[in-house]
């Protein structure tokens, strides 16, 4: 099968380019000599199967970042029979780079030029006629955001695959071949330019200058920022709750009137564990599902939008002075969906130093799985006013968790990394992409709290009734003695035995504690867990708890990803003692804190 | 009357002003970077805002706007 390569700069919208012309056939690959997995997809052009690799976004061939280093090694090791050039067509003035540099490789090549909606709107006119003839490469404009020109794209691709000779054979002597011609590459661009695009005499895009007046403001910019993320939040709550409570209800009607009388004829410790452990268990986060699509949804809106990047800007002279920089704090926020992710775009940070301190916080951004541990409990022990004050607090502390992080260990993690960083032109995110794209992400989350919500339940039910004939979840049976044995550790901070256990499976995913919780409290119905729970621990108990799984390894992906993306196993077990010490920390000073003021009679 | 002698760093451009480019005295990583992104000798560049508390500049050069350190600005020498 041809393969063809995917390369671009970044910006450019390579990535909804690649899904637009895959589908969502788009599967990760693992390539020989490659230490990252690359998105790949098999389709079909004009009868014949091929191979498309989307290489990461990279501004150089001869650059110096790991994303860089990668295309290269990419291109030195696999036979490709096209290389497809994403440019961004407004920007054409520089981006031809990257055309020229893969023409110089000697590989079959092709220029798509993107965004040419964009281009139109700000007044770059190309003519692809005269670019191709000079280039001597197929140039096509289109608009994979509004699906404009993927047939004729298509097409191309497909005649550059029968005109080439097949058997490709990988490049050799890359670096010296790109650096023949480097002295060149500013000289033919220039005339390429000169020659084929006429560019505006002045900036055209006056919905950006007017936003960016605002939301740029020295004063303003940040106050708006955060003025902007809490309408969001506040928005994704008033929609999502009710919703979220309203499919918990209904799943638990589901589960009573269909399932219970389906599982009958089942013994009772089988049906049981069907029902209020796995059932349950699914069920629980299942009812967080829109929640976290709501979640994924804004923060899509947001970063398709171009506000993301921006963000990086108002930020970074305050991240600066944590030795980080305004991709770090861009990270952070995008952590708030998922930690695992965000752990992987700290790829785009060359100086290592840098990298890691990112990785050290990131891990503290309060996530979607543990915000459905929070979102339950702050509704089983606190009035809907006090528990937004709640949740308020809990992502206050996740950021001033970060603060302290990033303040001790900037000295060890010291860098000097240069900050260059594009802020795109405002855009408009059309409604299909941004709910297809929520919508993947909540499949993800689903796929991975499914299976670790099975593996956690089946775990702590057993951990619950073993040894064999004892009271589940008493003192003799295995999680008993795990909660006494940790209870010198965990009883200055609140956590009882019971909670003890939800915590050691939380560590392994967060999508586990509150199935874990339904099974220990043996309580099937989301409100009856909740009363239960409420009888068993105190309100600063709670608190502690939440802090506690606020502040702890967020999951056994997370610790996976540090450990590959870091490649140091000492870093790794350093994250992971760090954020165990400050979770222990920080619930002993509020548990304790609390207790001091109860016993003075200074709080309820 | 003294001549006011032109601004040579980026950073000390009035916010809307624009110069041109005369050399990048980077290191090669970060000069490849700068390149990429447009800034090459006698190209114009405009400053379109200084951040906060010393934060980084909004620049626009060619069709690119962009945001980059002071610190890093400070290697764009600007023609007289």
């Amino acid at each position: 099968m041809s393969t063809i390569a995917v390369v671009g700069m970044p910006n450019t919208g390579k990535s909804t380019l690649f899904n637009q012309l895959t589908g969502s056939h788009a599967h990760i690959g693992n390539w020989p000599g490659l230490t990252v997995e690359l998105m790949q997809a098999e389709l079909v052009l004009e009868g014949q199967p091929v191979q498309l690799v989307d290489l990461p976004g990279i501004y150089d061939l001869r650059g110096h970042s790991e994303d860089e280093a990668v295309v290269r090694r990419f291109l030195e090791s696999t036979p490709v029979e096209l290389v497809v050039v994403v440019a961004n067509a407004s920007q054409i003035d520089r981006q031809l780079r990257l055309a020229l540099q893969v023409r110089q490789l000697g590989l079959p090549a092709l220029l798509l030029l993107n965004m040419a909606d964009e281009a139109r709107r700000f007044g770059v006119a190309i003519n692809t006629e005269r670019l191709a003839a000079d280039l001597g490469l197929p140039v096509i404009l289109l608009s994979a955001k509004y699906r404009r020109g993927l047939a004729e794209a298509r097409q191309v691709m497909a005649e550059a695959l029968t005109g080439e000779p097949h058997q490709q054979a990988p490049v050799r002597a890359l670096d010296s071949r790109l650096a023949q011609g480097d002295a060149a590459l500013d000289g033919a661009m220039a005339q390429l330019v000169q020659a084929a695009v006429s560019l505006p005499p002045q900036w055209r895009d006056r919905l950006t200058r007017r936003l960016d007046a605002w939301l740029l403001h020295p004063l303003l910019g940040l106050p708006l920022f955060f003025l902007a993320m809490a309408l969001m939040f506040q928005a994704i709550y008033a929609i999502g709750v009710p919703v979220q409570e309203g499919l918990a209800t209904l799943l638990d009607q589901f589960g009573q009137g269909v399932i219970k009388p389906l599982l009958l004829p089942l013994p009772p410790f089988l049906q049981g564990f069907l029902l209020e452990g796995l059932y349950q268990g699914i069920g629980t986060v299942t009812a967080f599902l829109p929640v976290i699509f709501l979640f994924f949804l804004a923060m899509g809106v947001v970063e398709d939008s171009g506000y993301l990047s921006r963000a990086a800007y108002l930020m970074d002279a305050f991240m600066e002075r944590l030795g980080l920089d305004g991709r770090s704090f861009v990270l952070s926020l995008m952590g708030f969906g998922c930690n695992v992710p965000a752990i992987l775009g700290t790829r785009v940070m060359r100086d290592p130093g840098l990298r890691l301190l990112s990785m050290l916080v990131i891990p503290f951004s309060l996530c979607s799985a543990r915000l459905n541990v929070f979102l339950f409990m702050a509704a089983a022990f606190f009035t809907p006013r006090q528990g937004g004050l709640v949740i308020f607090g809990l992502y206050v502390m996740s950021f001033v968790a970060a603060l302290i992080t990033a303040l001790l260990f900037k000295g060890r993690f010291g860098s000097n990394e240069p900050l260059l960083l594009e802020l795109p032109p405002y855009r408009f995110p059309t409604l299909p992409q941004m709910l297809s794209r929520a919508w993947a992400e909540v499949r993800h989350f689903w796929f991975w709290a499914r299976r670790f919500i099975i593996i956690g339940v089946v775990a702590v039910w057993l951990l619950n009734n073993l040894p064999l004939g004892v009271v589940p979840a008493s003192a003799e049976s295995l999680s008993g003695r795990l909660g006494t044995l940790m209870e010198p550790l965990l009883a200055p901070i609140g956590i009882n035995p019971k909670l003890t256990v939800a915590l050691v499976f939380g560590f392994i995913a967060k999508e586990i504690v509150l199935g874990g919780l339904a099974v220990i409290y043996g309580q099937a119905d989301p409100a009856a867990l909740s009363r239960a729970i409420a009888l068993d621990v105190s309100w600063p108990q709670a608190v502690s708890f939440m802090l506690f799984t606020l502040l702890y390894t967020p999951c056994l992906s997370t610790v996976a990803v540090i450990r590959s993306e870091s490649k140091r196993l000492g870093f790794t077990v350093f994250s992971v003692l760090w954020s165990l010490l400050l979770a222990w920390l920080v619930s002993f000073v509020f548990f304790q804190g609390v207790s001091l003021l109860q016993r003075l009679g200074a709080l309820g | 009357m003294l001549e006011s002698s032109p601004p040579v760093q980026l950073a000390d451009l009035a916010p809307g002003a624009s110069a041109t480019i005369a050399s990048l005295s980077a290191d090669p990583g970060l000069r490849q970077r700068l390149e990429a992104l447009g800034f090459r000798p006698g190209q114009r560049v405009q400053l379109l805002r200084r951040a906060w508390w010393a934060g980084p500049l909004h620049v626009r050069v060619g069709m690119t706007e962009l945001m980059l350190r002071r610190r890093d600005a400070a290697l764009v020498a600007l023609a007289a």
